[in-house]
């Protein structure tokens, strides 16, 4: 690992003057950063260390029907809290289903959007990458690539974002508040994260010194609490990271969908909503066939980067058994594999 | 630069004085305070080997900076035991059989410890086995270490029964 000077701020303000610097980043609790460190990936000259700024811990519930999420709140305890899991479900199960509860514990809110891809690529500095190093080419392109992107890829970058977390949130219209040199803003959590193009280093829309304080989910998003679930393909049942998943929310009302909700995870650089299909679910009975069709509509602009074909097809599944699942109602407890195909309580195993 | 901290560790204070921000707390628990209990498995948060309990929660500490976690109280396998009195999830571990070469076993018990003070699981076996995806056990003692959490399990709930009643 590459030394590196360590500064612990003791305000917000004075993080964003200290992660402003050329080669600074911050550090929250490192479980991703510390990996990509100890591998040589990152080589930061300066860690910004916010874990000890008072303030962004907190999970409020404000006047106007929103939440708030501070950046620090720990996936375990956002997870865990028993008024936010009640109202949304699907993000509480997609956070349980990502990871260890050794990382869950330590990891942040705002690391958790902020992770970088697990491109094996990325990580293995003896192989070429855009993200890593610009304009030195893309090995995953020609490599083991059955894991990677089928939508919004490019040829400089075809990797995925990791998040689970990220997918049910974009879907629940979620925005991000950042401090940044010009004082505070906020964006959509669907517009911080960059597609590759021809800049796949560039990640997201965030500027030097830019500090994610907190992520809010509308009030309108806790309209979907009854119908909400987040469901994810991987290699092992736990433990793993999504070869494919989706977050489904519905509002039924009179036996309708009055409104849907859809996002994909694992297919692309970023959490992938995917409006055409939940237009095509609106005023529509809750039946098999209209998803088939959402799922038809949330890829049809999707195509292999490689040896994954196949994800294109297990995406349609996928969208087609969340919603189903979000169709049958939020269980009353999640499901102790949250997210798996293979839970005793997820449903047909045949969507 | 230098950089004094100061930690709880299994309930005495330590300070430190750091030359180097580098140090995980993996490495200051083995290298500096000798206490090897605490395992370096793959040292990249996949294993779980190395999983301590920090303020009361378990982590990986071979992904925790050292400096970063100054004022923390930490708990070790080596702060279980009372003299020759086992800790109850160490004896159910040994009573099942919860491990072949033992080189996990540290990370497992404090994980297993931290697992039931989390309440998620209760004693429902499968749920325990989602709770401890985190840890690795490469000589698939798997269905020891499921029955010795479920024995604890059930003597915790025991003993808090009997106090509330």
């Amino acid at each position: 690992m590459k030394q590196f000077d360590y500064v612990r701020p003791a305000s917000v303000a004075e993080a964003v003057a200290a992660a402003a610097q050329p080669g600074a980043v911050y550090l929250a609790a490192g479980t991703n950063l510390l990996d990509l460190m100890k591998g040589d990936v990152t080589r930061p000259d300066r860690l910004v260390d916010i874990t000890h700024l008072d303030g962004l811990d907190g999970i409020e519930h404000l006047a106007d029907g929103s939440v708030r999420i501070g950046a620090l709140v720990s996936n375990a305890d956002l997870a865990h809290d028993a008024d936010f899991a009640r109202s949304f479900p699907a993000v509480a199960e997609a956070l349980l289903s990502g990871a260890s509860a050794q990382l869950r514990n330590a990891a942040t809110v705002g690391g958790n959007l902020l992770q970088r891809t697990r491109c094996a690529y990325f990580y293995d500095t003896a192989s070429r990458c855009n993200k890593r190093e610009a304009g030195s080419g893309c090995d995953a392109r020609g490599g083991e690539n059955r894991t990677h992107a089928v939508l919004g890829w490019s040829e400089s970058c075809i990797a995925t974002h990791p998040s689970d977390f990220c997918v049910p949130l974009v879907a629940l219209d979620a925005v991000v508040e950042i401090e940044g040199r010009g004082g505070r803003r906020e964006i959509a959590l669907e517009e911080l994260h960059r597609l590759p193009g021809d800049a796949p280093q560039r990640e997201s829309a965030l500027e030097p010194g830019d500090l994610i304080v907190a992520v809010r989910l509308p009030k309108a998003a806790r309209e979907f609490a009854s119908h909400a679930r987040y469901l994810k393909v991987r290699e092992r049942t736990s433990y793993a990271f999504a070869m494919v998943s989706a977050a489904a929310a519905l509002r039924i009302e009179n036996g309708k969908i009055a409104e849907a909700r859809l996002a994909l995870g694992g297919v692309a650089a970023k959490p992938w909503r995917a409006r055409a299909a939940e237009d095509v679910l609106k005023g529509v009975a809750p039946t098999a066939d209209a998803f088939q069709e959402a799922a038809w509509r949330a890829l049809t602009d999707a195509k292999p980067s490689g040896d994954n074909a196949f994800k294109i097809e297990l995406a349609r599944r996928i969208v087609v058994r969340a919603l189903t699942l979000a169709a049958a109602g939020t269980p009353a407890r999640l499901p102790a594999l949250p997210a798996s195909p293979f839970a005793s309580t997820s449903g047909a195993i045949h969507a | 630069m230098n950089h004094s901290i100061s930690l709880t560790v299994n309930g005495a204070r330590r300070d430190f004085v750091l030359d180097d921000p580098r140090v995980t707390l993996l490495d200051l628990l083995r290298e500096r305070l000798h206490l090897t209990g605490t395992k370096k498995g793959c040292d990249r948060g996949q294993c779980g080997a190395c999983t301590v309990l920090v303020d009361g929660k378990r982590i990986n500490s071979c992904l925790a900076l050292a400096i970063s976690h100054d004022g923390a109280d930490i708990l070790t396998i080596e702060g279980l035991a009372r003299g020759d009195q086992l800790h109850p999830v160490q004896a159910a571990f040994i009573a099942h059989d919860g491990f072949q070469c033992g080189f996990c076993t540290p990370g497992q018990i404090m994980s297993a410890i931290g697992m039931m003070q989390e309440a998620q699981a209760g004693n429902d076996p499968e749920r325990i086995r989602e709770c401890m995806s985190g840890n690795l056990c490469r000589c698939g003692a798997y269905a020891g270490i499921v029955d010795a959490v479920l024995e604890a399990q059930g003597q915790m709930d025991e003993t808090n029964q009997r106090r509330s009643a």
